[in-house]
C-alpha cells in the first residue's frame, strides 16, 4: 500500500513539543556573537511633515553605539515594484520629510543590550507637524489630501470599467448592497525578526522570518544594491506568516545594512505592539455588490465594485483586487458578470497578502450577494445556489473574467455539505424557534467557493527540488518551498519515501538556505504541494532512474531488466534474487543526488462548500458558532492529517474575520487596535469542533493530482459565518450587517429593523 | 515592550513593605501578581522607580471563616480562590467570578489584593465584592484600618488606598445558600467584561435590600446599581428593577460598545442575574 494518502504523524512535532522551535530570535550562532540590538523609532502620527529629528540625547544614552536617521542613510528609496503603481509612490528607508502612517520608520537605535534600546529610543525627539490624514478609501478617492503629492493622485491601480448603464436591464429583481471586507491583522505568534552578520569573505548572512528565502534574498540584494552572490539568506523556524511574511520587509534589509555600517552583527525582533502597526495588514476592501435576476431564482447579472485600501506604501495591496476581479464569477453560471476595482493609498499600515489574498474577498462578496438575492425573492439560499451553480466539468472552463478552472463539481460539494449538516432538520429547528419567538435564534449560513491556488507569483508557477541518498541509507530532500507550520518535512518525506522506499524517518527535508537551495519560490498562495511537492516527487523518481543507470553498469545488466524493490530500497535483476544493490551502496561509490524542477502548466482551482450554524442571543446580539461543516476539495490528498490541520487553521481565521477581528483607526489615522487587549484574535474557546467532509477531485495539472488547501478554510468559512449571523435575525427584518458581526452591531441591526417595522 | 529602569525591593513582611513605601513615596509601587502593573510598565504607561514585591511575604494567601464573615488574604491568587472549598460553601459567587478572570495564566498570577488595589472599572472580582459588601483591611505606617468596600472604589483607577498603605485582607459576609449570579458579557471567553453584573442575595436583607447588585464597566469605577437595589427593596418585580440598572451610571464608549449599548447590556444582564439568583 502506498504511504501517500495516509495519516503519517508530523515528524516536526517531537522537536517543537520538546526542545521547541528555533526562531530567528532564538538563534545561537557564532556569527552573531556580540551582536548589536536594533530598536526602531516609529511615527506616532499618521500623516505629517517631519520638522526635526534630534537624536543627540539618544546617542549619549547608556549602551548606545549608533543612531541612524533619514540623513544618515544614502540608500535609494524603495520603488513601488509594480508597473501599474505611479513611480512617485516610493518608500524612504526613514521618513525624512513626511510620515505616512503610524508605524512609519523614523530612526533606528543600536545598543549593546536589547533593554537599552527602548530607553534610548524614547530619547529620540521627533517634531512632526500633523497633516490631515487619509484614513478611508473614500477619503483617498476624494483626492483632496494626497499621500504622495508628487504622484498627483492616491490611486495606485485600477482594473476594469464601470458597468454599462443597461447591465441589469431585463432583471425582475435587483439588489444592491455596500459590503465591507474589513482590514485584519495577521498576528503570527512569532513577530518579525532578523539578524545579519558580514563575514571576512565579504558575504553577508541574513537570518529572517519569512515565507521564501530566495525571494527575500533577491529583494534585499536589490534594495541594497548588492551582488546577489554575496547574500546568504537563511530562514530559521517560522512561527506563522499567513502571507504577511512573503518577501522581505524594509527592516530586514536595514538590519543587513546596519551590520555593514557598524562592522558588527545586528539583530532585531519586534514587540507585539510594533507588530500590530508595523507588519502588513490584510483584506481592507470596500465593496458594492449588485445582483439581478428572476423571481424563480435565476441570477442574470452580477456586478462587483471594489475599493482596495493599500495603506501608505504599495506592497501587494494594488495587486490583490486583480485576484478579486479574476475570481468574481466564482462558482456560478451567471450569464453576465461585471467586476471593477480601484486600489488607493491611505495613511495606514501597508496592506499585503493575508490567507487567501484577494480571493476570500471575491467569495465573501458573491456569497453575500446570493443570500441578499435569495432573501429578496423569498427563496431558500441553498436552492438559489443550486439553480445557478456551474454544472460539473472535467474539461477546463473559462470564466467571464478569464480564469480557466481545471476541474470542479460544485453542486456535489453543496449537496454533500447539506446532507452532512442535516440542512432540512436545521431549517425545521430554525422555524420552531422563530415560531416560539425564542431569545436564542438559529442562523444557518452557506457558502460555495472556488479559489485559485498555485498562481504564477512572478517567479513562475514551478518549484525546485533536490534529493540525495547518503551511504548510511538516509536521504536529504532539498526544497524551494518554505514551511512554517504546513508540515512539509513530513509530506515531502512521504513523497520521497513512496518513490525510493527510504523510510520517512530517515529522510531529512532542508529548506530556506539560499546557498544550499539557490532557486525557490517559497510557500504562499497554497502552492507548495502542487508545485514543490510535485518537484520532490520528480526528484525522487529521477533519483531512482539515476540509480538504475548506475546499478545497471555495476551489475552489467540492461537497465530495463532491473527491478526496484521499495522494501529494501534496492535494485536487482528481475527474477534473480540476491543480485540487488541498494541506493545506499550506490551512494558509497559516488554521490547519488539529483536536482530538478517542476513547472506546473497552470494554477489549480480548489473548491468546496461550507455550512455554519450559529446561535444569536437576540437580546444581546451575541453570536455563538455551534457548528462548522465543510467540504473542501483539494484534489488528491497526500496526508489527511496535514490537510485537516490546514483546514482547521483556515476555518478558525475565517470565522475570526466574520465574528471578531478588525483593525481600526480613528479619524486621524491613529490605530485603535495596537495591542492584543484590543485586537480580538480568535482562540479555541470561540470555536466548535469542525465537521470535515471528504471530497477529492484530482486535478490534471500535476502528477499527484493535488490542488492547494492552505487557504480554503478561510475562503469558505467567512461568508458562511457571516451569512449565518444575518440569517439568525433575518426574520426580524435584518438584511445586512457588516463584518465583524459584533454583538453591538447585531443588536443595533435588530433594533433598527424593529423600529422600521413598526413605522 | 520593555519597562523603564526600576529598582526592586523584596519585602519579607508587610511592615517592611510599608516601610519601603514610606521611604520611596510616590515613586514606589507594590508588585503583587504583576498582571495589571507589568503590562502598563511594558507599554511605558507606568514607570515607577521602585517596585516593592510582596509576593514573598508569607501568610498572605488564605480563605477562612471568622464569625459571620469570610476573610481572604490579599495575596490569594484568583486560581486559589476559584478552587477554594471554604469560599465555595460560604461565598460561592467569589470562586465562580474568580474562575472567569482572564485566562489560566492570569488566574495563577493575579491576586485579589492586586485587583482591588488597581481599581479598574472593568474588573470582575471587585464587582462581585461590591455586590457582597464587606471591608478592605489595609495597613499603613500607623497600623491597620478598615475601609468598607462601598467606600473603597472612588473613580477611574482611584481608590481609598493611601500611597503608603498595603491591602492585607478582604472581609465579606457569608452568604451561604442565598441566591447569587455573576453575568459577564464578553466577545471571547478570556476577555475583560464589556459589562458585568453581580447579584447576591443577603440573608439579612443586606445593605440595599434583598439583593446587592454591582456593575462592571458602567462608570469610572465598579458601582452598585442603587436604583435597582432600592426598587427590589420596595418590592418591585425583577423586570421593573432591572430596567433601572443603568440609572446614575456613566459608561465609557469604545469600539466594543457605545454608551447606549452598554446601558442596554447593564439592564439586560441585571435582569438575567436577578432571575438566576432568584431561581437558585
Ligand atoms: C491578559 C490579561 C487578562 C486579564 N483579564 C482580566 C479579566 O477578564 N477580568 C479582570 O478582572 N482582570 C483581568 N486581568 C487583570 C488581573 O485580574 C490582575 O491580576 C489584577 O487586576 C491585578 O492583580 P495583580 O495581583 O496581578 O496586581 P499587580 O499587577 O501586581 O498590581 C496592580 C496594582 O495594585 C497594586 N497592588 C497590588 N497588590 C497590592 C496590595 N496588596 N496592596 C496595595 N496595592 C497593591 C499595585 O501597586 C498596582 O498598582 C487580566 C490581566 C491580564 C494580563
Amino acid at each position: 500500500m502506498s504511504i501517500l494518502g495516509t495519516r503519517v504523524v508530523r515528524t516536526e512535532d517531537a522537536l517543537f513539543l520538546t526542545r521547541g522551535a528555533t526562531y530567528t530570535d532564538d538563534l545561537v550562532d557564532d556569527r552573531l556573537t556580540g551582536a548589536l540590538h536594533a530598536t526602531f523609532v516609529r511615527s506616532q502620527v499618521a500623516h505629517g511633515r517631519v520638522l526635526a529629528v534630534d537624536a543627540s540625547a539618544a546617542r549619549e544614552a547608556d549602551g548606545v553605539v549608533a543612531v541612524y536617521t533619514a540623513e544618515d542613510v544614502d540608500l535609494v528609496p524603495i520603488p513601488p515594484g509594480r508597473p501599474m503603481v505611479p513611480p512617485a509612490m516610493t518608500r524612504p528607508w526613514f521618513a525624512g520629510d513626511t510620515v505616512r502612517f503610524v508605524g512609519d520608520l523614523i530612526a533606528v537605535v543600536l545598543t549593546e543590550e536589547r533593554y537599552q534600546g527602548e530607553d534610548a529610543a524614547e530619547l529620540v525627539s521627533v517634531d512632526i507637524e500633523p497633516l490631515p490624514a487619509v484614513v478611508t478609501t473614500a477619503d483617498a478617492l476624494a483626492d483632496e489630501v494626497l499621500v504622495f503629492p508628487e504622484a498627483g493622485t492616491n490611486l495606485m491601480a485600477a482594473f476594469g470599467e464601470p458597468a454599462p448603464a443597461d447591465f441589469f436591464d431585463g432583471c425582475e429583481v435587483v439588489v444592491r448592497q455596500a459590503v465591507v471586507n474589513q482590514r485584519v491583522a495577521p498576528v503570527p505568534l512569532e513577530t518579525r525578526a532578523a539578524a545579519a552578520a558580514w563575514g571576512e569573505d565579504g558575504r553577508v548572512t541574513i537570518f529572517c522570518s519569512n515565507q521564501g528565502a530566495q525571494q527575500a534574498k533577491a529583494q534585499i540584494a536589490g534594495w541594497l544594491g548588492l551582488d546577489p552572490a554575496v547574500v546568504h539568506l537563511v530562514t530559521p523556524d517560522v512561527g506563522g506568516g499567513f502571507g504577511a511574511k512573503i518577501g522581505a520587509d524594509p527592516e530586514f534589509a536595514l538590519v543587513a545594512w546596519l551590520a555593514r555600517q557598524t562592522g558588527r552583527p545586528v539583530t532585531w525582533v519586534e514587540s507585539r505592539s510594533e507588530n500590530l502597526v508595523g507588519m502588513l495588514h490584510g483584506r481592507g476592501q470596500d465593496q458594492v455588490v449588485a445582483i439581478g435576476g428572476r423571481r424563480d431564482g435565476t441570477v442574470q447579472a452580477y456586478s462587483l465594485v471594489v475599493d482596495q485600501d493599500c495603506g501608505a506604501y504599495p506592497r501587494l495591496g494594488p495587486v490583490l483586487p486583480r485576484l478579486t476581479v479574476l475570481m468574481a464569477p466564482a462558482v456560478y453560471a451567471f450569464p453576465k458578470v461585471h467586476a471593477q476595482a480601484r486600489a488607493v493609498a491611505t495613511n495606514t499600515t501597508p496592506i499585503g497578502a493575508y490567507r487567501g489574498a484577494g480571493r476570500p474577498e471575491a467569495t465573501a462578496a458573491v456569497e453575500r450577494a446570493v443570500d441578499l438575492f435569495a432573501a429578496e425573492i423569498g427563496m431558500d439560499p441553498a436552492e438559489v445556489r443550486r439553480k445557478n451553480l456551474l454544472p460539473a466539468f472535467s474539461e477546463p472552463h473559462t470564466t467571464a473574467t478569464g480564469a480557466v478552472y481545471d476541474s470542479g463539481d460544485y453542486a456535489a460539494a453543496l449537496d454533500k455539505v447539506l446532507a452532512a449538516g442535516g440542512y432540512g432538520e436545521l431549517r425545521a429547528e430554525q422555524a420552531r424557534r422563530r415560531e416560539r419567538g425564542d431569545v436564542r435564534q438559529l442562523g444557518i449560513g452557506l457558502s460555495v467557493y472556488v479559489e485559485i491556488t498555485g498562481a504564477d507569483n512572478g517567479l513562475g508557477a514551478g518549484e525546485s527540488a533536490g534529493m540525495e541518498v547518503h551511504p548510511d541509507g538516509t536521504a536529504t530532500v532539498l526544497t524551494g518551498t518554505s514551511p512554517h507550520g504546513q508540515g512539509h518535512a513530513t509530506a515531502w518525506a512521504m513523497i520521497a519515501s513512496e518513490q525510493t522506499g527510504i523510510p520517512v524517518d530517515r529522510i531529512t527535508v532542508v529548506h530556506g538556505d539560499t546557498d544550499l537551495i539557490p532557486r525557490g519560490a517559497g510557500t504562499m498562495g497554497s502552492r507548495s504541494l502542487q508545485q514543490g511537492g510535485v518537484a520532490v516527487h520528480r526528484a525522487a523518481t529521477e533519483l531512482v532512474e539515476l540509480a538504475r543507470q548506475r546499478a545497471a553498469e555495476q551489475l552489467e545488466a540492461d537497465p530495463a531488466d532491473l527491478e526496484f524493490d521499495l522494501g529494501s530500497a534496492a535494485l536487482g535483476v528481475r527474477g534473480t534474487p540476491g543480485t540487488g544493490v541498494t541506493l545506499a551502496q550506490l551512494a558509497e561509490q559516488e554521490p547519488l543526488l539529483v536536482r530538478t524542477r517542476f513547472d506546473a502548466g497552470g494554477p489549480t482551482f480548489p473548491f468546496g462548500a461550507h455550512l455554519v450554524v450559529v446561535e444569536v442571543d437576540t437580546e444581546s446580539g451575541k453570536a455563538e458558532v455551534l457548528r462548522v461543516v465543510t467540504v473542501d476539495d483539494a484534489g488528491t490528498i497526500v496526508n489527511p492529517l496535514l490537510a485537516e490541520g490546514q483546514r482547521h487553521g483556515g476555518i478558525a481565521q475565517g470565522v475570526a474575520q466574520a465574528l471578531l477581528e478588525e483593525v481600526r483607526y480613528d479619524a486621524d489615522g491613529n490605530p485603535q487596535t495596537s495591542t492584543l487587549a484590543d485586537y480580538p484574535f480568535v482562540s479555541a474557546t470561540e470555536l466548535p469542533s469542525f465537521e470535515l467532509v471528504d471530497m477529492a477531485t484530482p486535478t490534471p495539472m500535476n502528477p499527484l493530482g493535488a490542488k492547494g488547501i492552505g487557504e480554503s478554510g478561510t475562503i469558505g468559512s467567512t461568508p458562511a459565518v457571516h451569512n449565518a449571523v444575518i440569517d439568525a435575525v433575518a426574520h426580524l427584518g435584518v438584511r445586512h450587517i457588516d463584518m465583524p458581526t459584533t454583538p453591538m452591531k447585531v443588536w443595533r441591526a435588530v433594533q433598527q429593523a424593529q423600529q422600521e417595522g413598526t413605522h | 515592550m520593555i519597562p523603564g529602569p526600576f529598582e526592586l525591593v523584596r519585602a519579607t513582611s508587610v511592615d517592611e513593605a510599608v516601610a519601603a513605601l514610606v521611604e520611596h513615596g510616590d515613586d514606589a509601587k507594590i508588585l503583587a501578581g504583576g498582571h495589571s502593573l507589568l503590562p502598563l510598565m511594558k507599554l511605558r504607561l507606568a514607570m515607577p522607580g521602585v517596585l516593592v514585591d510582596i509576593g514573598g511575604i508569607p501568610g498572605m494567601s488564605y480563605v477562612r471563616v471568622e464569625g459571620d464573615e469570610v476573610a481572604i488574604g490579599a495575596g490569594t491568587r484568583h486560581h486559589e480562590l476559584e478552587k477554594d472549598a471554604v469560599a465555595a460553601a460560604e461565598v460561592p459567587i467569589l470562586p465562580c467570578t474568580a474562575g472567569q478572570v482572564g485566562d489560566p495564566q492570569v488566574r495563577h498570577r493575579g491576586t485579589i489584593g492586586g485587583t482591588v488595589a488597581h481599581g479598574d472599572p472593568a474588573s470582575d472580582l471587585p464587582t462581585a465584592l461590591l455586590a457582597l459588601g464587606g471591608d478592605v483591611v489595609v495597613q499603613g505606617p500607623d497600623g491597620r484600618r478598615t475601609v468598607p468596600l462601598t467606600e473603597f472604589f472612588l473613580g477611574f483607577f482611584e481608590t481609598a488606598l493611601a500611597e503608603d498603605e498595603v491591602i492585607v485582607e478582604i472581609r465579606v459576609p457569608r452568604t451561604g445558600s442565598a441566591g447569587w449570579a455573576y453575568e459577564k458579557f464578553t466577545r471571547r471567553a478570556n476577555d475583560w467584561p464589556i459589562v458585568a453584573v453581580a447579584a447576591v442575595g443577603h440573608r439579612t436583607g443586606g445593605v440595599g435590600g434583598p439583593y446587592g447588585v454591582a456593575l462592571a464597566n458602567m462608570a469610572g469605577s465598579v458601582v452598585r446599581a442603587t436604583a435597582t437595589e432600592e426598587a427590589l427593596a420596595r418590592g418591585a418585580s425583577i423586570a421593573e428593577a432591572a430596567a433601572l440598572a443603568d440609572e446614575g451610571t456613566n459608561p465609557s464608549a469604545d469600539m466594543h460598545a457605545d454608551q447606549e449599548y452598554r446601558r442596554h447590556l447593564a439592564r439586560l444582564l441585571t435582569r438575567r442575574a436577578l432571575e438566576r439568583a432568584a431561581a437558585a
